[in-house]
């Protein structure tokens, strides 16, 4: 028997309230304000301009470990994300499960310019992602998503399912 | 290693302790997350992060997250280049990166140690380590290159 396409709405409500079990309860993200635009699975990291991101109040920039931190939490989120989406999408109740991050190896962050006292922005590319261990690229742009501000690689240690 | 002038008086020791001082204490993240500087010597600093539970990477575990120690380590490594005998004006990172041993355990401090261990005219090396109260076992290690931003007139 075929099956009719889900209402938009459903289909919508099931993906955000995933993505939301993800970022909810993580308080640091919360601290620096970053939040997730989502489109299908396409997601964005968004870090609004805040007075206390900053790092260099000379010039003025944003503080080198918040540009890191940002690329690290969209590194993380993105490789949850996409790791879980086959299980999502086949209907798996991915929201209830307990909430387990991947963890953090190694990130390091190439600084390409400084980060400008506005609103900036990033994502994650999945470069390899295995059982156990997984590679992933992040980018961080402003005004101008060709001119990005910094780049970061990182390994991951995926969570166990038991 | 630092390249440490044989000698140094107490007068220069003290001048490059207060200006690390400065420095930390001009940023307003480092401010935010209540960084003291605890220790410099000549290109080194320790930088020490109270526990605090807005930089938690989950509750369950009650382990702070990774970003913090990264803004940690940035910025100690930072004033190590500040504190160098061969003094910066100024600083910026060109890159970090952070390996990340073991999760801090939950309440307690974190303590950076950065080491500015060699400085080229425009480039500075620095290396760091993370600590919480255990200081055989540590939690982070960091090595980074950072800018050496100098008088326009080098005379």
């Amino acid at each position: 028997m075929s099956r009719r396409p889900e209402p938009v709405q459903v289909v919508k409500q099931r993906r955000d309230a995933a993505l939301e079990a993800l970022i909810d309860g993580v308080p640091y993200i919360k601290f620096l304000g970053i939040r997730f635009d989502r489109r299908g699975d396409e997601l964005t990291g968004v870090l609004p301009y805040a007075d206390m991101l900053i790092g260099n109040p000379a010039l003025p920039a944003i503080h080198g470990g918040v540009t890191a931190a940002f690329l690290e939490v969209t590194s993380i989120i993105s490789l949850s994300w996409f790791t879980q989406w086959d299980a999502l999408e086949a209907g798996e109740g991915v929201e209830d499960a307990p909430r387990r991050l991947p963890k953090t190896i190694d990130f390091t962050v190439d600084y390409l310019r400084s980060g400008l006292p506005r609103d900036a922005y990033a994502r994650a590319r999945i470069t390899r992602s295995g059982r156990r261990y997984a590679s992933v690229h992040a980018e961080g742009w402003q005004d101008n998503s060709a001119r990005p501000f910094a780049q970061a690689t990182g390994h991951f240690l995926m969570p166990q399912r038991d | 290693m630092a390249q440490t002038p044989p000698t140094e008086t107490d007068a220069q020791a003290e001048r490059r302790a207060k200006i690390a001082r400065q420095f930390i204490g001009m940023i307003p993240h480092a401010r935010e997350l209540a960084m003291q500087v605890t220790d410099v010597g000549p290109g080194m600093a320790e930088i020490t992060m109270p526990f605090d539970p807005r930089l938690l990477g989950d509750p369950d575990t009650g382990v702070i997250h990774g970003g913090a120690v990264s803004a940690l380590m940035d910025t100690c490594c930072g004033a190590a280049v500040i504190a160098h005998p061969d003094s910066a004006l100024g600083t910026a990172t060109i890159d970090l990166r952070i390996d990340y041993m073991r999760a801090a355990t939950p309440g307690q401090a974190i303590r950076a140690v950065a080491t500015c261990y060699h400085m080229t005219r425009s480039v500075a090396f620095v290396r760091a380590t993370a600590y919480d109260a255990d200081p055989d076992r540590p939690v982070a290690c960091a090595t980074g290159a950072f800018t050496v931003e100098r008088p326009k007139d080098p005379a």
